[in-house]
C-alpha cells in the first residue's frame, strides 16, 4: 500500500473531526450547556441533594443509627423549639452574627476608606489584611486558641506587660461574655478582608469627578461620605452584609474549634447545635430541623436585600 | 467678582511636568480661555486653581489672597466637570441644593435659590428627575446651575460641552456666552477646541507642553500668532507655513487668492500655486497644491469663499496673491514671530 492512501483517510478524518468540533463549540445551543453544566452538576450534586435529604430529615425520624425514615410531620420542630437549649442558641445566633456584622461593616468601611489612599507600603498591608481570608479557617483558629488560652494566653501576658492586669489574667474562653466577645473578634477577623475587599471595589467603581465635585462644592468629610460616597457603594454592600450574615448564621468552624458551644452553651448558635444534635448526638431528624429552622428567614433576608440592592443600584 | 493670579506656578507628577512656570492674570469678570492641545496642563492647571490640584511651586492668588493652602470648598469657585458629575443618586433639586447644604445657607433658603438657578437654565421642570433620566444637555444645564447656585467668585469649566452633540454644542456656546455675560463671574474655561475658544473668549491663553504660547484676545491669537505652534494650532485650515533658509512664511488659507480677485490698491505678494486638489463646501472652496519658484513644492491651501467664482482646475498652475501686511515671519529655529521683512 503507497502511503498517500493511508494518510489520505486519516487527515480526512481529521479534516471531519475538526469540523465537527468547530461546529459543535460555535453554536450557541451546545456551547452554553456545555460550559454552564459541570457547575449545574455540582450544585445539584453537593447542594441540592444535601438539601432536600435535609428537608426530608427534618420531617422524619431518622437517626445516624439507620433505623426507620418514618415521616412525622412537624413534630420536630415543634418538639425542638421550647427547649431552653435551642432558645439559648436561637438567641446566642442572633447576637452573634448582628454585633459581628455591624464591627464588620464599620471596620471593613474604614479599611477601605484608608486603603483606597496613596501611600508607601499600601500593597503589602492589602496583602496583609487579606491573609485572614486566604488562611485555612482551622488554622487560624487553632492560633486563635491559642491566643486565647488560659495559661499560656499572648493576650493576658501583653496586657500584663502594659500594665492593663494583674496576676492570672481573663478566662477568655472560659467566661461566658468573654467567650461570645471572642468568638466573635475571631470572625470578624476572618470575615473583614472579604467585605474590605467587596467595598474597595465599590470605592473604586465612584468616578473621581464625583468627589472632586464634593469637594468643590463644600463638603466636608463627613457630608461627602455619608451623601456621596456611603450611597454610592450602598448596592455592592448590601450585598457583602447579605453574605456576611448568611454565612455568619450558617457557619460552626470558628465556634466547633473555640468553644464547642461553651461554656454552659453561652456561644452555642443553631449550626453547631444542629451539628451537636445530628451528627455527634445522631438525631439526625432533629439536627436537620435545627439546621432548616432560619431557613425561611435567611430567604427572606436575602430576597429583601438584593430588590433594595437593585432599586438603590444609580450608575 | 474676583480675579484670579498665578505666579511661576508649576506642577509635577515624578519626573513628569505638567505645567511649568505659568503667570497669568485675569481680570475682573473675564472670560479666560486655555486653550490646548490634550495633555498641554490646561486641565491641571485648572485642577491647582479649583485647589484640587497642589501645585509643586509657586503661588496661587484668588482677589488678590494667596490661597495655595486652602481647600477647595476655602476658594468661592466653583466647577463644572467634563462628565457634569452630576451625584447619581440624588434629584435634580438635591444636586442644585448641595454646595447650598455643604455651605449651611438656611434651610428655607434652600427651595428658593434652587428654582432660581433651575429657571435661569430653564430646568425647572426637571427638579425631581435622577440624572439617569436626563438628556446629555439636560445633565449640562444641571451641572450649571449646580455651579451656580451659591454664586461663586470664579467659575471654572472643564470642557464643559465636549460631550454633546455638534448642533447641540453651538446652542450651548451661545447660552454659555449669554449667560456668562448677563452674570458677569470670573470665568476660566478650559478647552482643545479652538472654535469654542474663539468664540466664547474675552481672552486666549494658548498653552503647549505646560507652558504659555501666547495671551491674548481671540482676534490678536488669530491675526498675530505670537510662534508657529499658535499659528497651526488655531484656525481651521490652520495657518499655511512654508520655509526659507533664514525665514518661515505664514499667512492664512483666506487670504490666499487667485490673482486678480482682490480689489484695493494694497501691495501684495504673488506665488505660483499648483493646485492638485479642488474640495467644495458649499460656503468655501478649499485648493491644496504646492507653491512654485523659492517656495517649490512646499504644502499650501487656499480657502476661497464662494463669492469667488473663477474657475479652478486640478493639476494646473496658477498665480496666487497675498496681501503683504497679511504675510507673517517667524525665526526658523526657536520660531517665534519676527518682524516682517521683504521676500
Amino acid at each position: 500500500m503507497d502511503s498517500s492512501t493511508q494518510i489520505a483517510p486519516a487527515a480526512a478524518n481529521r479534516a471531519h473531526n475538526q469540523r465537527h468540533a468547530v461546529s459543535l463549540l460555535d453554536s450557541e445551543r451546545w456551547l452554553g450547556p456545555l460550559l454552564i453544566g459541570p457547575a449545574i452538576l455540582y450544585i445539584v450534586l453537593l447542594v441540592g441533594v444535601p438539601f432536600f435529604m435535609a428537608l426530608y430529615y427534618s420531617v422524619s425520624d431518622t437517626t445516624t443509627g439507620g433505623g426507620t425514615q418514618g415521616f412525622v410531620g412537624l413534630r420536630n420542630f415543634t418538639g425542638v423549639v421550647g427547649t431552653p437549649k435551642f432558645q439559648t442558641a436561637l438567641k446566642n445566633t442572633f447576637t452573634f452574627a448582628l454585633i459581628s456584622q455591624a464591627v464588620i461593616l464599620l471596620l471593613s468601611n474604614t479599611l477601605a476608606l484608608a486603603l483606597q489612599k496613596d501611600f508607601r507600603g499600601k500593597r503589602l498591608i492589602r496583602f496583609l489584611i487579606l491573609l485572614p481570608w486566604v488562611a485555612p479557617i482551622s488554622i487560624g483558629t487553632i492560633a486563635w486558641l491559642w491566643i486565647f488560652d488560659s495559661t499560656y494566653s499572648v493576650l493576658n501576658w501583653t496586657l500584663r506587660m502594659a500594665g492593663l492586669i494583674q496576676g492570672q489574667g481573663y478566662m477568655w474562653l472560659g467566661v461566658p461574655h468573654l467567650a461570645m466577645g471572642s468568638i466573635i473578634a475571631v470572625h470578624v477577623w476572618r470575615q473583614l478582608p472579604l467585605a474590605t475587599v467587596i467595598l474597595l471595589g465599590g470605592l473604586g467603581s465612584i468616578p473621581k469627578d464625583i468627589h472632586d465635585a464634593a469637594a468643590v462644592d463644600g463638603a466636608g468629610f463627613w457630608r461627602h461620605y455619608f451623601q456621596v460616597t456611603l450611597p454610592l457603594i450602598l448596592p455592592i454592600s448590601l450585598v457583602a452584609i447579605l453574605f456576611g450574615l448568611i454565612f455568619t448564621f450558617t457557619d460552626m468552624v470558628i465556634i466547633y474549634n473555640l468553644t464547642r458551644g461553651g461554656p454552659y452553651d453561652t456561644t452555642q448558635v443553631l449550626a453547631s447545635l444542629a451539628f451537636y444534635t445530628g451528627i455527634a448526638g445522631g438525631d439526625l431528624a432533629e439536627g436537620a430541623a435545627i439546621a432548616l429552622f432560619l431557613f425561611p428567614l435567611l430567604l427572606a433576608v436575602a430576597f429583601g436585600f438584593l430588590r433594595v440592592a437593585r432599586r438603590t443600584e444609580v450608575i | 467678582m474676583a480675579t484670579v493670579e498665578t505666579r511661576g506656578i508649576k506642577k509635577y507628577y515624578g519626573d513628569v511636568v505638567a505645567v511649568n512656570g505659568i503667570d497669568l492674570l485675569t481680570k475682573d469678570g473675564e472670560f479666560l480661555v486655555l486653550l490646548g492641545p490634550s495633555g498641554c496642563g490646561k486641565s491641571t492647571l485648572l485642577r491647582m486653581i479649583a485647589g484640587l490640584e497642589i501645585p509643586s511651586a509657586g503661588d496661587l492668588l484668588i482677589n488678590g489672597e494667596v490661597v495655595n493652602d486652602l481647600p477647595p470648598r476655602a476658594r468661592k469657585i466653583a466647577m463644572v466637570f467634563q462628565s457634569y458629575a452630576l451625584y447619581p443618586h440624588m434629584s435634580v433639586f438635591k444636586n442644585i441644593a448641595f454646595p447650598l447644604k455643604a455651605q449651611r445657607v438656611e434651610k428655607p433658603a434652600i427651595p428658593k435659590k434652587v428654582e432660581w438657578a433651575a429657571a435661569l437654565f430653564g430646568i425647572g421642570h426637571l427638579l425631581h428627575r435622577k440624572p439617569r433620566e436626563l438628556s446629555g444637555g439636560e445633565r449640562q444645564r444641571v451641572a450649571l446651575a449646580r455651579a451656580l447656585v451659591r454664586e461663586p467668585a470664579v467659575f471654572l469649566l472643564d470642557e464643559p460641552l465636549s460631550n454633546l452633540d455638534a448642533q447641540l454644542r453651538a446652542s450651548a456656546r451661545d447660552e454659555l456666552e449669554q449667560f456668562q455675560r448677563r452674570i458677569g463671574t470670573t470665568t476660566i474655561y478650559v478647552t482643545h477646541d479652538q472654535v469654542e475658544a474663539m468664540g466664547l473668549g474675552d481672552r486666549i491663553v494658548v498653552m503647549k507642553a505646560g507652558t504659555v504660547r501666547q495671551i491674548g484676545t481671540p482676534k490678536e491669537i488669530y491675526h498675530e500668532p505670537a510662534d508657529t505652534f499658535v499659528a497651526r494650532f488655531v484656525g481651521s485650515p490652520p495657518m499655511n507655513l512654508v520655509k526659507r533658509e533664514d525665514y518661515i512664511l505664514g499667512f492664512r488659507p483666506e487670504h490666499f487668492f487667485p490673482k486678480g480677485t482682490q480689489d484695493g490698491a494694497a501691495k501684495v505678494a504673488t506665488f505660483s500655486f499648483r493646485v492638485t486638489r479642488v474640495e467644495y463646501l458649499g460656503a468655501d472652496r478649499l485648493l491644496y497644491g504646492t507653491l512654485g519658484g523659492a517656495f517649490a513644492d512646499q504644502k499650501v491651501i487656499a480657502r476661497l469663499p464662494s463669492t469667488v467664482t473663477v474657475s479652478i482646475e486640478p493639476e494646473t498652475i496658477y498665480d496666487f496673491t497675498v496681501e503683504e501686511r497679511e504675510l507673517k515671519f517667524f525665526e526658523p529655529s526657536t520660531e517665534v514671530r519676527i518682524a516682517s521683512r521683504p521676500l
